[in-house]
């Protein structure tokens, strides 16, 4: 029988198909760099790295297709623990991240890793508080729950709007990334690449829904992980002659601190414009460190796109040991950004700052190009540009100093390869894999937009009659709508990316955490509590946001605006309880819908049947 | 409420208690990898291991084990208290296909 990504002997075969996959993939990558000994154009090989890779996510993207319900919203409920931890990696790794996490350490140091802590406990939340419950209960959509815990459209509806409000501005910046990915590796035009991406993105989920993109996430995922790895596993056996760039980085923050003191002492420095690299609260004091772990922790608990992905597992128990896989396959990642960026740090603090003009490395200019590393005030384009800014400024000796240099973030990691020296198919690998993270982020939050349109607004609040027949219709129309108008806003190119990005967890935290964990832990909570608490934590959090960013408002308590949340879930928490305590406690009925979605056995509360 | 209990629901009640303690317990571990670590950062960084800082090392290292571990750990023992109290599902899950798989149009 053929390979039926739902049928048993797919699911048996599952260890062989992927391992299989695996083995292609690195044949592929082999056979392009015999290819490219012989000659063959780096243009080329870029373009045949992004052609075969969607080629093989169009393919399971069109074997994965479906008439079923169940399977399109979620995946038929028979994804194992293990490939559903690979699907919410690749779900859950962004593409800004992939490209911009190893920068933003680059840039601040011990305080960036306020973004690896919160960034992966916040999955302990996911189990401990949330996730079991919410696959137990059976709903297809974080707002299907809240309709069915708070019996009413009211709380649906606010749920509707947190999620799209936390999913929108965060799946343009993928489909943005996306774009600025192709158009930096592949030389096309950026506004071309957004529509090409668009494609990718289409193919993985349209025919199959949220089981076409479990499997092309799975995919996905060995695509990225062997892509960030690989470059900088060659750098560190370069470097250190051991591999393994997660355990001797160390010795490159000792190197680190050795030139900082060193620059310092020749000049090239001044104390005011270098900062410590490992020494703790340069950047972000305190108070903002702990806030941003917390925010990004809770907010990881509340995105519906990652909840989702846990709705898809065989049982309870295999949710909760999924939510291991997840974090383990999400560690790896995370695990291996410091190293990049120390190795960064370390080649421009030996090799560019202190170097005589003339002899810059040939990489400063390769992205100088594309307006990415700036030298004396100019993009460093040639070395005779940069030698004429640098002599318009008085007193300059003909040696770069540390204030003369900056680099876009995304440089770190793109730049790593040519850096090592490695040949170009190892740069289309990380092209690859950058491109993979922003296609399989793009698809779990289209499909979170798209699906509680379709099934929340459609199907829940308009056509309750409706055969699912037409619910699938509806529901393909919806993602091709919405990934159109996501596509259109990415190609008019919004403000700074990751902030857009940042905004999306505050949101969610303040709008969805309290009626989430209170709706599962505290059965006295009411609708109107749960409602009023929405509407009052994402209200605050929202105005904190939008004041501070827009209209120059000053920041409470010194607490930047990525961490808005730290507001808002006090007041989220404070009057979902106030107003659950004032207002008629919960029925009977929704009582025993609170126990039953609490035991792991039985089977899932809202089935298709009863709705 | 309470009065009417019978012993099926007093066994639920027990098993909440205990899963709730696990709730407790595990956020507990959780906020002293992700929160308490870090508090200490300076003290820990006096430490140098293989070149890495201490205190740097317990947030781009520690703290990412300790969050996996304790997740596979929390998994396992939710699963003890499960089949302890009877609410266990079938061994089997992977295969058992659940009563919406065949909605077909």
């Amino acid at each position: 029988m053929g390979v039926n990504p739902q049928g048993d002997s797919f699911r048996r075969n599952l260890g062989r198909i992927f391992g299989t996959y695996t083995g292609g993939l690195v044949a592929f990558v082999i056979l392009l760099a015999v290819l490219e000994q012989l000659g063959l154009p780096d243009s080329l090989i870029g373009y045949l790295f992004v052609a075969a890779t969607f080629a093989v996510y169009a393919g399971i993207g069109i074997v994965a297709r479906t008439v079923s319900l169940s399977d399109y919203y979620v995946a038929g409920r028979r994804v194992p623990a293990v490939y559903n931890g690979m699907a919410t990696a690749a779900d859950w790794i962004s593409g800004a991240s992939f490209v911009g996490m190893a920068g933003t350490l680059y840039v601040l140091g011990y305080d960036g890793l306020a973004f690896v802590v919160g960034w992966s406990g916040g999955f302990i939340l996911v189990a401990t508080l949330i996730a079991p419950y919410l696959r137990k209960l059976g709903a297809y959509t974080v707002p299907d729950f809240l309709g069915a815990r708070f019996g009413g459209n009211i709380a649906r509806l606010v749920g509707i709007i947190v999620l799209l409000a936390c999913s929108f501005t965060y799946v343009v910046a993928q489909i943005y990334s996306t774009g600025l990915i192709a158009s930096r590796f592949l030389g096309i035009s950026f506004e071309f690449a957004v529509y090409v991406g668009l494609g990718g993105i289409l193919f993985c989920s349209l025919f199959g829904g949220m089981r076409a993109v479990t499997w092309t996430q799975v995919a996905q995922y060995i695509v990225l992980i062997i892509a960030y790895m690989l470059p900088v596993l060659i750098l560190s056996a370069q470097k250190y002659g051991f591999p393994i760039a997660q355990l001797t980085y160390g010795r490159a923050l000792q190197e680190i601190a050795g030139r900082e003191q060193e620059m310092v002492a020749t000049g090239l420095a001044s104390g005011e414009v270098l900062k410590s690299y490992i020494e703790p609260f340069t950047s972000l004091d305190r108070t903002n460190f702990f806030a941003l772990i917390a925010c990004l922790m809770i907010g990881t608990a509340s995105l519906p796109h990652l909840l989702m992905r846990f709705f898809t597992t065989s049982s309870v128990r295999q949710t909760r040991r999924s939510v291991g896989w997840s974090l383990l396959f999400i560690a790896l990642l995370y695990v291996t950004a410091p190293a990049y960026a120390a190795f960064a740090k370390l080649e421009v603090y030996q090799n560019v700052i202190g170097a005589s003009l003339d002899a810059l490395p040939e990489w400063i200019y390769t992205y100088g190009r594309l307006g990415l590393v700036d030298v004396c005030g100019i993009s460093a384009t040639t070395a005779d540009a940069v030698r004429a800014a640098c002599a318009e400024i008085p007193g300059h000796g003909g040696v770069l100093r540390l204030g003369d240099f900056s680099i876009d973030r995304d440089v770190v990691l793109i730049a790593t390869p040519e850096i090592a020296g490695l040949p170009y198919v190892i740069a289309g690998l990380v092209a690859a894999g950058g491109l993979a993270a922003s296609i399989s982020t793009a698809d779990g939050l289209l499909l979170a937009i798209a699906n509680t349109l379709s099934h929340d607004v459609y199907y829940r609040m308009v056509d309750r009659k409706a055969p699912s027949s037409r619910r699938l219709v509806i529901a393909r129309f919806l993602l091709l709508a919405a990934a159109a108008v996501a596509a259109w806003a990415a190609s008019t190119r919004p403000a700074d990316i990751l902030s857009i990005v940042a905004w999306a967890f505050s949101l969610a935290a303040a709008g969805n955490f309290p009626a989430l964990v209170l709706g599962i832990w505290w059965k006295r909570c009411t609708s109107a509590g749960a409602v009023a608490g929405m509407v009052a934590g994402f209200g605050v959090t929202l105005y904190y946001l939008v004041m501070t960013q827009y209209f120059g408002m000053p920041e409470w308590f010194g607490v930047n605006n990525i961490s808005a949340a730290v507001f808002g879930l006090p007041v989220g928490f404070a009057v979902t309880i106030a107003v659950s305590l004032v207002t008629r406690k919960p029925s009977a009925e929704t009582e025993a819908l609170v126990d039953a979605m609490r035991r792991p056995s039985g089977d899932p509360v809202m089935g298709e049947r009863s709705s | 409420m309470a009065r009417r209990k019978s012993p099926k629901a007093r066994g639920e009640t027990a098993w909440w208690g205990r899963t709730r303690r696990l709730m407790i317990i595990t956020l507990v571990l959780w906020a002293i990898a992700g929160f308490g670590l870090q508090a200490f950062v300076e003290p820990l960084d006096a430490i140098t291991i293989a070149g890495f800082p201490l205190g740097y090392a317990a947030a781009s290292h520690g703290a990412l084990a300790a969050f996996v571990i304790i997740a596979f750990w929390f998994a396992a023992r939710q699963e003890r208290i499960d089949a302890e109290a009877g609410f266990a599902e079938p061994e089997d899950d992977t295969d058992e296909l659940t009563e919406d798989q065949q909605t077909w149009a």
